[in-house]
């Protein structure tokens, strides 16, 4: 019977089937289930959490070096931090066979910006593969090792986030065994100094050369002729998207999309007396064919912003005077309120950002749960830029303002290792005045509760060494005693500890010590509730943005709702009860001393 | 029952509410009765409290797995306003089955925005075919808030063509066995509560 897989899923099915040896990653949506599933479901594939993506991407290719077939995977700006090893791993190619899924995110789901990774590719000269469903995921990690080996480069499987996270139905295969190549010393091939490089970029052109002849031969590229003077170029979801408007359209479907198939298109292009191009984000095939000579149409149709959809798609053929109609509507604009993602109920970050609201002082953010304090109420946060940047934006920031005593970077343990370290470093280095508040929940949150180097679990689950951040900072050369550690669910505790912080000469940290409410395992505390006879309707709770805090139907003479907590989403924390100054908020009562 | 070859269905909730076992259970149930079957969600960012939505759509073959805006035949929400929030989603005649839990974000607490009094009423006023049920309390007197799925899952079967042996043998592909039975009889009460629904 057929599976029925999302796009990550099958990208992991599809590595044990190629017979790949190791996987390396750093979570990041859309890309994340991929090793998660390796690590459940198919355990003979060596499997790791690497700190970052490059770190994950030289892992990789030490592993091809050994002559193993290999995967990593990374989100599409993870690419931008393993971005060095991978233009020069370009150069020297491959042992065992390679492939790196960039899991590109259109729309912004979960990202902070939507660069269309199909540039790399081509900046790098190395081809990609662009599925559209699962069965092409899952056997393109196959074609790609096998692409791989036969061309010597590493291969990119393009994801999107709608590739990544759809489930489709995927016929399975056992599991192939690719050929041995073991280690061997390769000096002239591995080694980039420059003598070795110039030779290096030679083989990259002339494997160019190769990789456009398998272009126009191979059934990646698939023409799909159904006796119309329409001709679609498509790839990736935007295909079905496509078909759902015009199933009866020409199609020329490009499962391999660089190098492109130029004379085939050709062909298809004069055959046919429109060709459009429909494809996510930046005209990167419309370009590309419109360079070669070629009249084609596509993104005065289709948007470059965001995802495409079924409507999109068909209103841009419709547009363009190919589809009889446009189906589907226009979103209406919705009269109800926002539902924004937000700080779980309990969550220890609230604590941390509820003290720097307190405090008025600039705040460099990162990238993880945490960023969620920049939406209302808590609106505390004064730059996000990518994974690590709060400590060098603070460092800069501190230098040239002097407007304030100093500025706090606030960073999450796994963003901290990720990237965050080299920060701290330059920040003992440069002797700047800054604090670094790391929100130390145990966890990589954000996206879905992964292990890190201070978890002291391994994606495969064994216990392992935990990173101490006290010690790595001492060792980094934070003075110990501008070190602390504070419980973010102490209010006026973490206010004394940000003012002491930043009070001390040279970098400090400041470490908060409350686990994840939710991952590994929720934490449930006794909740609280509000005695409605004290409440003043003062509001403070509710400007601490607890979804577990509601306007109550009651009301004060003044006319504003008390506030009440819900019972099933209440943790314990006490944080509002902290800020209740008619010492409204109680805990419930135990129930075996409930009286009534 | 009916007997169309496709269908196309919404299932809407809010991130922590785990609406993403019914749209396992429902494309498990397509695909064992022979259909072509996609199912499209986001996880992320919207986890944590945001709209979360899952799209599922079967049929001799399908392309696209999401549905286009107005082409859902059924929508399942975990939520009151979150199935306002998404009626326009749904086709002419289409079928509507919500759990009446309120979950009312911070940002509806001040005076900027503010939640609908009740949102159930202004659904019935746009779709005839409503099934509102207290989704979470009977979950909760069955013993297990995650029954909510296999309540509102039941509740909107009648607009399906899959009959209960069908519906028992996927969920008991997708549940563990010690809640299999729990999860049939959440099945049958969102059932009944359908069939009350469409008697008054
Ligand atoms: C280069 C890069 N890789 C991965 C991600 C995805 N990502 C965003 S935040 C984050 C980690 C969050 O963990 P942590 O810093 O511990 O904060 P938490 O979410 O636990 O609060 C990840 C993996 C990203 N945005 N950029």
């Amino acid at each position: 019977m057929k599976r029925l897989l999302s796009g990550n899923e099958a990208v992991a099915r599809g590595a044990y089937e190629a017979g790949i040896k190791l996987a390396a990653a750093y979570p990041g949506t859309p890309s994340t289930e991929i090793l998660e599933t390796l690590a459940e479901e198919y355990r003979s594939v060596y499997s790791e959490w690497s700190p970052n993506e490059k770190v994950a991407f030289e892992v990789g290719i030490g592993s091809s070096l050994g002559g193993a077939r290999t995967l990593v995977a990374m989100k599409h700006v993870g690419l931008n931090v393993a971005a060095d090893p991978f233009m020069t791993f370009a150069y020297t190619g491959v042992r065992g066979g390679f492939v790196l899924v960039s899991a590109d995110d259109p729309e912004m789901h979960s990202s902070q910006n939507e660069q269309d990774n199909r540039y790399y590719a081509r900046f790098a000269q190395i081809p990609f593969l662009d599925p559209s469903d699962s069965q092409e995921a899952k056997d393109f990690v196959r074609r790609g090792c096998e692409i791989s080996e036969l061309f010597d480069t590493p291969v990119m499987l393009h994801m999107t986030t709608r590739i990544s996270h759809s489930k489709s139905l995927v016929e399975e295969n056992d599991p192939v065994t690719p050929p041995e190549l073991p280690f061997a010393h390769e000096m002239e091939k591995f080694v980039m100094i420059p003598a070795n490089a110039r030779k290096r970029h030679v083989v990259v052109t002339e494997r160019m050369e190769k990789l456009r002849k398998f272009a126009e031969e191979t059934d990646l590229n698939v023409l799909e002729e159904n006796g119309s003077d329409v001709g679609i170029i498509t790839g990736g979801i935007s295909y079905q998207y496509a078909k759902e408007s015009m199933p009866n359209a020409d199609y020329l479907k490009l499962g391999l999309g660089f190098p492109l198939p130029l004379e085939k298109i050709r062909r298809f292009v004069e055959s046919h007396k429109t060709t459009i191009v429909v494809e996510e984000l930046e005209p990167f095939y419309e370009e590309a064919i419109n360079a070669a000579g070629l009249k084609v149409e596509g993104k005065e149709y289709f948007s470059r912003l965001g995802e495409l959809s079924p409507y999109l798609v068909s209103k841009g053929l419709y547009e363009a005077g190919l589809a009889e109609q446009a189906k589907g509507a226009d979103f209406e604009a919705e009269s109800l309120f926002p539902r924004p993602p937000i700080l779980c109920p309990g969550c220890p970050h609230r604590g941390a950002f509820m003290a720097l609201k307190k405090l008025k002082v600039p705040v460099t953010g990162d990238i993880g749960c945490y960023t969620l304090a920049v939406l209302p109420p808590l609106h505390v946060m004064d730059s996000c830029i990518c994974m690590g940047a709060s400590i060098g934006n603070a460092i800069g920031l501190e230098k040239v303002d002097k407007s304030h005593k100093g500025v706090v970077a606030v960073i999450g343990d796994s963003t901290f290792l990720h990237s965050g370290i080299t920060g701290l470093l330059d920040a003992v280095y440069n002797k700047s005045n800054v604090t670094v508040m790391i929100l130390d929940n145990r966890v990589t949150a954000m996206t879905g509760g992964q292990q890190h180097p201070a978890t002291g679990f391994t994606l495969m689950g064994e216990p392992t060494r935990q990173v101490d951040f006290v010690e790595l900072c001492k060792a980094l050369g934070v003075e110990e005693d501008h070190i602390r550690q504070v419980d973010p669910y102490d209010y006026q505790g973490t206010i004394d500890a940000v003012k002491e912080q930043m009070e001390k000469a040279g970098p400090s940290v400041l470490i908060t010590t409350r686990a994840c409410v939710l991952m590994p395992k929720r934490i449930i505390d006794r909740a609280y509730k509000v005695d409605l006879d004290l409440c003043n309707g003062c509001s403070a709770c509710f400007r601490i943005g607890c979804p577990a805090i509601l306007p109550s139907k009651e009301m004060t003479r003044r006319n504003r709702p008390k506030a009440v907590i819900d019972p099933t989403l209440c943790t314990g924390c006490t944080l509002c009860a902290q800020v209740c100054q008619p010492e409204a908020i109680i805990p419930v009562e135990e129930p075996s001393t409930v009286a009534k | 029952m009916n007997n169309k070859t496709s269908s196309n269905i919404l299932i809407v909730g809010v991130g922590g509410q785990g609406v993403l076992l019914a749209s396992e259970i429902l494309s498990d149930v397509a695909m064992r009765a022979g259909f072509d079957v996609k199912k499209s969600e986001v996880h992320g960012m919207s986890q944590r409290g945001g709209v979360v939505s899952s799209h599922v759509k079967y049929g001799p073959k399908v392309f696209s797995p999401i549905i286009p805006y107005g082409q859902a035949d059924i929508l399942i929400s975990f939520e009151q306003a979150e199935a306002l929030r998404a009626l326009d989603w749904v086709k002419k005649g289409g079928l509507v089955a919500t759990s009446r839990t309120r979950l009312v974000p911070p940002i509806a607490t001040g005076g900027q925005f503010t939640y609908p009094d009740d949102p159930v009423t202004e659904i019935r006023k746009k779709i005839k075919n409503v099934v509102a049920l207290d989704a979470d309390k009977i979950a909760l007197e069955l013993g297990n808030i995650r029954l909510v799925n296999t309540l509102l899952l039941g509740a909107i079967s009648s607009g399906l063509q899959f009959d209960n042996a069908a519906w028992e043998q996927s969920l008991k592909a997708r549940v563990k066995a010690k809640f299999v039975d729990l999860n049939l009889k959440a099945f049958a009460r969102g059932q009944n509560a359908a069939a009350e629904a469409v008697a008054s």
